[in-house]
């Protein structure tokens, strides 16, 4: 049973200068529906902004959405910055066009999974649900039969 | 949104009923003279449904405009004389972002971003070495460029000069709408009001200074983020007015600007609205125009550039995109635009390779000569299916200018908000249709539980080495200038920024001191400051 009281809260993150952000928008959307707390950094984040925020939200999750073709630097400087905030175990994931030989390169800077532009948003959403447990677990707010006291 | 007419239903029907248009018309099993409400005049005749010319593209075929610029200057110099010397006729500069965005190739904010989307332009040497051996007398530039839009025409026109083109012979378009980067892209720089006052001092003066340029193309981005195709042009249309009445303002006549603005919409798969939307588009805007107190037919006339491409293409199985443009390149042809950008097949991939941009050429080529589509105006002119969706497109479309201008016109629907939440919520429910399979995408979500693969294309290489390159060469550019020359030049663009006069001479003072797209963007904003965009949720 995986219904709860608990609220997974993931940090959305549109890193870099570019501004198309209607894949992020329909991200948010799909996970506000699917009963997340949703924190959207807006346009143009920093990389350090971005950390810094996932830290103090404590969020469980975070998701970057990149189509600019800067997906390499700007993972790479993310794991940096968390590392700065001891904050590896947050799992990051990231949607957007990244071409397929540089997908070693994100996994190599801590990125747990990649989207594309035609993920079916239900694997997106199933997918935060399952980064998040164990996560959510630690924090004492893991999943719990239904009935069960809050 | 309320029903009228054959306007859209409320939102989800629209996207689920397979008999609905992308804008949610009901399509009839087939259609007859009882479906006619109107007969339109010829082309060329006002409120020209079926074309803004009467003999169409016997007169001139549109312009076949790639989008070309990628990593250095150099580079681009050198894709742009590949396409001329392959039959394209006009010049498509992409800049990236933090030149879009007014930063300089060495902004820390810039990092990883530099020639990545287009070409890096930091001061006016860069422009010099984009239109080299390109004489600016003899093709048209179109730059996709906005916030620092009148910065990067004011290199161009200082280019042409050195070339000895004075500044009445080059033509072409500078981007220019504001609005449409706070509705629907995100390259915004300057709050709406300083924006829109930045975007009219180019228009103004252009008007008067550079005769065969247009100073502004209204541009439909708000499709490609999520908004149906009536949406689409209703947008487009309305941020038409909003700089319209700006001008007006100004004392400018609709007769003196009517004539220069154009507008840039998305086409897509769905051919026959795309058709007909641009049909009832035309009539819309030219009725406008007219009520607005136009006088000559010219400035009446909707001129209309496209990308077939964009959103409708997919990552999957890419070759089918070669497909998806050539019939929204036809359905474009059928419609009477000026100025085709098709896509290339790998766009949803990575900056296309010259292969794939050269078939995207071939398709428009192919259209234009192998079928008869450029022999007879509004080839679909008179069919019963495509009079009555003109129709009921214009009733759509009207709906939703009407409800934005209750609602305080383009600028308002902007500053609250509620247009950008309008798209956000379009773009949910078309990926929640196509993710149950109610919006069929072929190669993606049909046939059914497809095995997803990634396709194996070629893919243009972008290396660091690029931006190295640009940031050495704009430190050589700092070194060189005079710096007194640059600081006087900056301080009077702070100055113009504060008073009320037009920008623009104080802007070229600048670029040919060689100030930067970065300082001349920086000393604009201590006075103007930075757009905040309103919360959506």
């Amino acid at each position: 049973m995986r219904v709860t009281g608990y609220k997974p809260r993931i940090l959305l993150g549109k890193a870099g200068l570019d501004g198309h952000d209607r894949g992020i928008k329909v991200i948010a959307a799909a996970l506000r529906d699917a009963s997340m707390e949703v924190i959207y950094t807006g346009l143009r984040a920093t990389v350090p902004s971005i950390a810094a925020a996932a830290v103090q939200e404590s969020v469980d999750a975070i998701g970057l959405s990149i189509l600019s073709g800067a997906h390499v630097s700007i993972c790479r400087e993310l794991r940096k910055e968390l590392e700065k905030r001891n904050a590896l175990d947050i799992p990051v994931v990231v949607g957007g066009i990244i071409p397929a030989a540089d997908w070693p390169l994100l996994a190599e800077a801590g990125v747990r999974k990649i989207f594309g532009p035609e993920s079916p948003l239900d694997e997106v959403v199933e997918y935060f649900r399952w980064v998040v447990e164990p996560r959510a677990w630690a924090n004492g707010n893991g999943p719990r039969p239904v009935g069960e006291g809050v | 949104m309320k029903k009228r007419g054959s306007g859209p239903e409320p939102r989800s029907t629209a996207a689920v009923d397979p008999y609905r248009t992308r804008s949610g018309i009901p399509l009839e099993p087939y259609y007859g003279p009882e479906h006619l409400r109107s007969h339109p005049p010829p082309p060329g005749v006002f409120p020209y449904t079926r074309g803004i010319h009467r003999d169409m593209y016997r007169g001139k075929v549109w312009t076949m405009r790639q989008y070309a610029g990628f990593g250095t200057p150099v580079q681009t110099n050198e894709r742009f004389r590949f396409l001329l010397g392959e039959g394209q006729t006009g010049l498509s500069l992409a800049l990236d972002l933090p030149t879009q965005l007014g930063l300089d190739s060495d902004d820390p904010l810039a990092l990883g971003e530099v020639g990545k989307v287009g070409v890096a332009v930091d001061s006016l040497a860069d422009m010099e070495t984009i239109f080299r051996g390109i004489p600016l007398d003899r093709v048209s530039t179109s730059m996709t460029i906005n916030g620092t839009a009148a910065i990067l025409l004011a290199m161009y026109e200082a280019v042409a000069r050195k070339q000895g083109v004075p500044a009445d012979r080059i033509s072409g378009t500078v981007q220019n709408d504001p609005l449409k980067e706070i509705g629907a892209r995100g390259a915004w720089i300057f709050p709406l009001d300083p924006s829109m006052r930045l975007a009219m001092d180019l228009v103004e003066d252009t008007l008067s200074r550079l005769p065969r340029f247009n100073p502004i193309s209204i541009a439909s981005h708000y499709r490609d983020a999520g908004a149906n195709p009536a949406e689409e042009m209703a947008y487009t249309l309305s941020a038409g007015i909003a700089y319209a009445r700006a001008l007006m303002s100004r004392g400018i006549s609709p007769d003196d600007f009517g004539t220069r603005l154009s507008f840039f919409f998305y086409t897509y798969t769905n051919f026959f609205e795309e058709v007909a939307k641009y049909r009832a588009g035309r009539r819309i805007w030219a009725t406008w125009m007219k009520e607005a107190g136009a006088t000559q037919e010219n400035a009446m006339r909707m001129r209309a550039a496209c990308v077939c491409g964009g959103h409708s293409l997919t990552r999957a199985e890419p070759l089918n995109n070669l497909a998806r443009i050539t019939i929204e390149a036809f359905a474009v042809a059928c419609a009477g635009l000026q100025s085709v950008f098709t896509a290339a097949y790998d766009e949803a991939y990575a900056i296309p390779t010259e292969l794939s941009a050269k078939t995207s050429l071939r398709v428009q080529q192919i259209l234009a000569l192998e079928t008869e589509v450029a022999k007879v105006a509004d080839p679909l002119g008179g069919s019963y299916f495509v009079e009555s969706l003109t129709d009921s497109m214009e009733d759509a479309i009207r709906a939703v200018m009407e409800e934005i201008e209750k609602r305080g016109g383009m600028v308002e629907v902007l500053r609250t908000g509620w247009l950008q939440r309008q798209i956000a919520q379009r773009a949910y429910e078309h990926q929640r249709a196509v993710d149950e399979g109610q919006i069929p995408v072929v190669g993606v979500n049909w046939p059914k539980d497809l095995p997803r693969e990634e396709a194996p294309v070629e893919v243009q290489p972008l290396s660091e080495e690029a931006a190295e390159e640009q940031r050495r060469s704009l430190e050589r550019v700092r070194r060189e200038r005079d710096p007194a020359q640059v600081e006087k030049a900056l301080a009077r663009v702070a100055d113009e920024a504060r008073g009320e006069g037009n920008l623009m001479p104080a802007i070229r003072e600048a670029v040919l001191a060689y100030a930067t797209v970065g300082e001349i963007t920086s000393a604009l904003r201590r006075v103007f400051g930075t757009y905040e965009p309103p919360s959506l949720f």
